[in-house]
């Protein structure tokens, strides 16, 4: 971990609430998304899908679609390429299935036609000849000898004997001994959890367009959190170089993980490869729900045994997480996340990913820390009701700090638990009077936050402005954020900055718009650029006035001579130089690349109040507040806005939405219309307390800010309708029903 | 199926297409008029992400068929702001930081215009009940919310 990058400074513009440059652009309709583009000659690409949860494909005759007039390319699996490449060849059988289809809405075979009616009539055509397979959709049922094998042959080595084929990794980790934890313990409670699969519900479904060209070429455009991923997996798939492969992306319209892969991307590079013409596929919302990554869903047991003190003497977690049809890590993280915002002394975690024929998990916000952590803060807050304890109290006595020694191995270095913790319990929110049958619950929550391979370019225009060329997808106001960094280290006004987000050719390598990583790590690549650039500025000004490059120094915007021996120039500002560039040497620009390290994790409290509706089941959520560590917030209102959004797709988990399968192994609810995500009307504004504690390894104390925002509602949802009802409810979501067969009505 | 001659007004424009009779109106305005401003988040009336007006009301424009545009007078986001000069809803959403990604934000402009055009005072509860059949999955709402009621303030000279 880099420790040694953040110098305490005095900001003029990174802090501030500037309008983003994309701002105009959006509000009146012009901003080009996915669904938005189109290409002289276009196709219209559609995707058949399996109505079966589990089926062996025996044949598939697509002659009569061929031959409908208007239909341009047919593709099934067998058009793609055998991979050698586990990982690259899930992906492909994601998009495509062969041999098998794994889940209801896995897609089977797919045409390019002149118009949407020409392609959707030939899906109709399509035979396919399904043989179909006992299925199993549930984690607790998969996990089991005996149970349907969705995938064959894929477990690792450390998957003890006598699990189900469906097990295909087990990991653990933690330090001391619980046993003995738990024999010091006043109160021990052991419970089992269970969380339903989300959907992260971006508004914008899946949409790309693809035009290869009969000399090999190709391009991409598409809605994605990373271009440069995208490429990877489609340039493997395509059998392409990268280099002859531009991927651009468009404005995306949501993500929170869901966008880091691909599911149509190389079915249409396919297509128009087969077709010869631009094809362009956008998904319907039944197709993203049925066939897009919702996050996992699990079943866990919890055990924490406590002094009469509050001191959490024993902890242990085993978690069982299934993403679906193809393995997965995200229980790894859930393992890792589940207790590492306490120091303890004896804490296990254990977790298996288990195959099951729901659709292949893809990232979700923190993946795999909100149900671990949901789990985990549910006990400790029935804890805290036995033994009489303060939520806050408790949790402060046990909170990780710099030293401690984490659940998951690294030791803390600076982090704001404690300080977060502090601000919530001094908060009026906290102490606030409730009236008869409303409840309060609180939660902690963690996430590790990412740094990654980035590259900046930031070129010094003649006329004193600058370009900033970044890879990384703006999914909520990042290129106002990396504008103000680079404003604030050139000492220019921000709105002389303009940041773009480069296709895949225009610049090296950036990981995906994941992680929380993107203010954090692709600005201190660009704060890095822009240092690059002043070197060179001042090597210019020390050329103009026939000094030596090091006795120039650059400060408030300009060069200015470092000190009384250096001679006596008058400010030599970003435009001067600019301007004369060509006379002094060339263009100016700096760059930086980079794989960052030290991203700096964070934590984040928060308190709700509800009142649980004992008529009807509905849990109102009254009042809420988040209070998070962002290390230095450089845009607040984008700040506060991450915390907001990510308190509230945390409500609508906790309240309302789930994936539900039939006995069928069919899902039943692939609209906005069930499956329910939180709307305006069920929600009060969403208050939020940054708390900047710097990140010693960003230049300015930057941490990521994203992901943290989802972990703690789930728990603070559920310990607030425990206050409110009287009800410990241990399964998510809490929907009305649930609630009411708790409350023991019907 | 043979195709329907359309003649209509958009944004106070004249616009003349031909529909397929089982087209949305969505489809019209997005691929025969180039008006991609309206998006398709459902393509079942529940997200809002396509919101329009039709004759003054708000709209689903997925769930109209282009040939009911016929006659009619229809403002969709791509008319809001008159010329270079943002509509006061706009320039509070880019103020505000009411918006994130952006999908849904033409659709809830054009909602939340429609609400103001019928209730300029309107309480919080108001508004969020009026804008619940706009789905936004970025904000939280609240921001949403305070820019809304911020516009609203301008706009009554408050």
């Amino acid at each position: 971990m880099s420790l040694d990058e953040y110098q305490k400074r005095e900001f003029k513009q990174v802090g501030t609430r500037v309008r983003r440059p994309d701002g105009v652009d959006k509000v009146t309709g012009r901003a080009m998304y996915g669904a938005d583009a189109t290409a002289p000659g276009m196709l219209t690409g559609r995707i058949l899908r399996s109505p079966h949860a589990h089926a062996r494909i025996r044949s598939i005759d697509t002659k009569a679609a061929e031959a409908l007039p208007g239909v341009k390319a047919v593709l099934t699996g067998a058009d793609l390429p055998a991979q050698e490449d586990d990982f690259i060849r899930d992906v492909q059988d994601n998009c495509m299935a062969r041999g098998k289809a794994l889940y209801d809405g896995h897609a089977v075979a797919a045409v390019a036609a002149v118009d949407a009616a020409t392609a959707k009539a030939a899906l109709k055509l399509i035979k396919v000849d399904y043989e179909i397979l006992p299925h199993v959709t549930e984690v607790d049922v998969a996990i089991k000898p005996g149970a349907p094998v969705v995938l064959a042959g894929r477990s690792l080595e450390n998957v003890p004997a006598g699990m189900s084929e469906n097990v295909t990794s087990h990991c653990e980790f933690g330090h001391g001994d619980p046993a003995k934890g738990f024999a010091k313990a006043d109160r021990i409670v052991e419970r089992s959890f269970r969380t339903a699969a989300t959907h992260q519900g971006y508004i914008e479904p899946h949409a790309c367009l693809a035009s290869v060209s009969s000399d090999g070429k190709a391009d991409l455009w598409c809605c994605t959190q990373g271009q440069y991923f995208v490429r990877t997996l489609c340039a493997a798939i395509m059998g392409m170089e990268a280099s002859q492969l531009r991927v651009t992306a468009s404005e995306i319209g949501g993500g929170f993980g869901g966008k880091t892969t691909v599911f149509i991307e190389p079915v249409a590079l396919a297509l128009s490869r087969k077709a010869g013409r631009p094809v362009k596929i956008v998904m319907t919302r039944d197709e993203v729900f049925r066939a897009t990554g919702p996050t996992v869903h699990t079943s866990m047991d919890i055990k924490i045994g406590m002094a009469k003190d509050g001191r959490i003497t024993g902890a242990e977690a085993h978690l069982r997480y299934s993403g679906g049809a193809f393995p997965c890590g995200t229980v790894d993280m859930g393992a890792q996340a589940a207790f590492a915002a306490y120091d303890l002394d004896n804490v296990r975690t254990y977790g298996w990913n288990v195959l099951t024929n729901r659709p292949k998990e893809a990232a979700y916000r923190a993946p795999g820390a909100p149900q671990a952590i949901y789990a985990v803060e549910s006990v400790i807050d029935e804890l805290c009701q036995d033994l009489g304890l303060d939520p806050i109290d408790v949790r402060l006595k046990n909170a990780a700090k710099k030293g401690t020694k984490s659940s998951y191995g690294p030791t803390f270095p600076d982090i704001g638990l404690v300080a977060t913790l502090e601000a919530a319990k001094k908060h009026p929110h906290y102490s606030a009077p409730l009236a008869e049958g409303q409840g309060r619950g609180i939660s902690c929550g963690f996430w590790f936050n990412f740094g990654g391979n980035s590259c900046v370019s930031l070129n010094i225009n003649t006329d004193g402005t600058v370009g900033v060329t970044e890879g990384n997808p703006d999914i909520g106001g990042s290129r106002a954020s990396i504008s103000l960094m680079a404003a604030e280290e050139l000492g220019i006004d921000y709105d002389r900055v303009r940041t773009i987000v480069a296709d895949t050719s225009s610049l090296g390598y950036n990981d995906v718009t994941d992680g929380s990583r993107v203010t954090f790590a692709v600005g201190l690549a660009t704060i890095k650029a822009a240092r690059a650039a002043v070197r060179v500025m001042c090597e210019r000004a020390a050329k103009i006035w026939g000094i030596d490059a090091d006795a120039v120094e650059w400060k408030d915007g300009a060069a200015v001579p470092a000190g009384p021996n250096a001679g006596k120039f008058p400010p030599m500002s970003l435009a001067e130089i600019a301007a004369v560039s060509f006379e002094t040497g060339g263009p100016i620009a700096g760059h930086h690349e980079v794989n960052v390290d030290g991203a700096g994790v964070s934590f984040g409290v928060h308190i709700v109040d509800v009142e649980v509706d004992k008529e009807t089941g509905a849990t109102k959520v009254l009042r809420y507040t988040v209070f998070q560590d962002a290390g230095k917030a450089v845009h607040p209102s984008y700040v506060e806005g991450q915390m907001q959004g990510g308190a509230v797709q945390g409500i609508g988990w906790a309240l309302n939405e789930e994936y539900i399968y039939g006995a069928d192994g069919r899902l039943q609810n692939p609209t906005f219309l069930d499956y329910r995500v939180p709307v305006a009307s069920d929600l009060p504004m969403i208050d939020t307390v940054i708390l900047e504690i710097p990140n010693p390894g960003h230049p300015y104390g930057v941490r990521g800010v994203g992901e943290t925002g989802i972990v703690p509602p789930l728990a603070a949802l559920s310990n607030a309708v425990s206050r409110s009802a009287g009800i410990r409810l241990s399964e998510l979501p809490m929907s009305p029903p649930r609630v009411l067969k708790a409350l023991g009505g019907s | 199926m043979k195709s329907i001659p359309v003649s209509t007004t958009i944004n106070g424009d004249p616009y003349e297409f031909l529909c397929a009779p089982d087209e949305t109106l969505l489809d019209a305005l997005r691929n025969r008029l180039g008006l991609t401003g309206a998006k398709e988040g459902c393509g079942t009336g529940d997200c809002g992400a396509c919101s329009v007006t039709l004759n003054g009301r708000l709209v689903c424009s997925c769930l109209v068929l282009g040939a009911e545009a016929e006659g009619a007078e229809i403002a969709t986001i791509e008319g809001m702001a008159d010329g270079d000069e943002l509509h006061p809803l706009q320039r509070h959403f880019i103020d505000h930081a009411a918006l994130q990604c952006g999908i849904c934000t033409p659709g809830i402009l054009v909602a939340a215009k429609s609400l103001l055009e019928k209730n300029p005072d309107p309480t919080d509860e108001e508004v969020r009940y009026w804008l619940a059949g706009n789905l936004c999955r970025c904000t939280g709402y609240d921001k949403i919310i305070r820019a809304v009621q911020a516009a609203a303030a301008e706009m009554r000279g408050a």
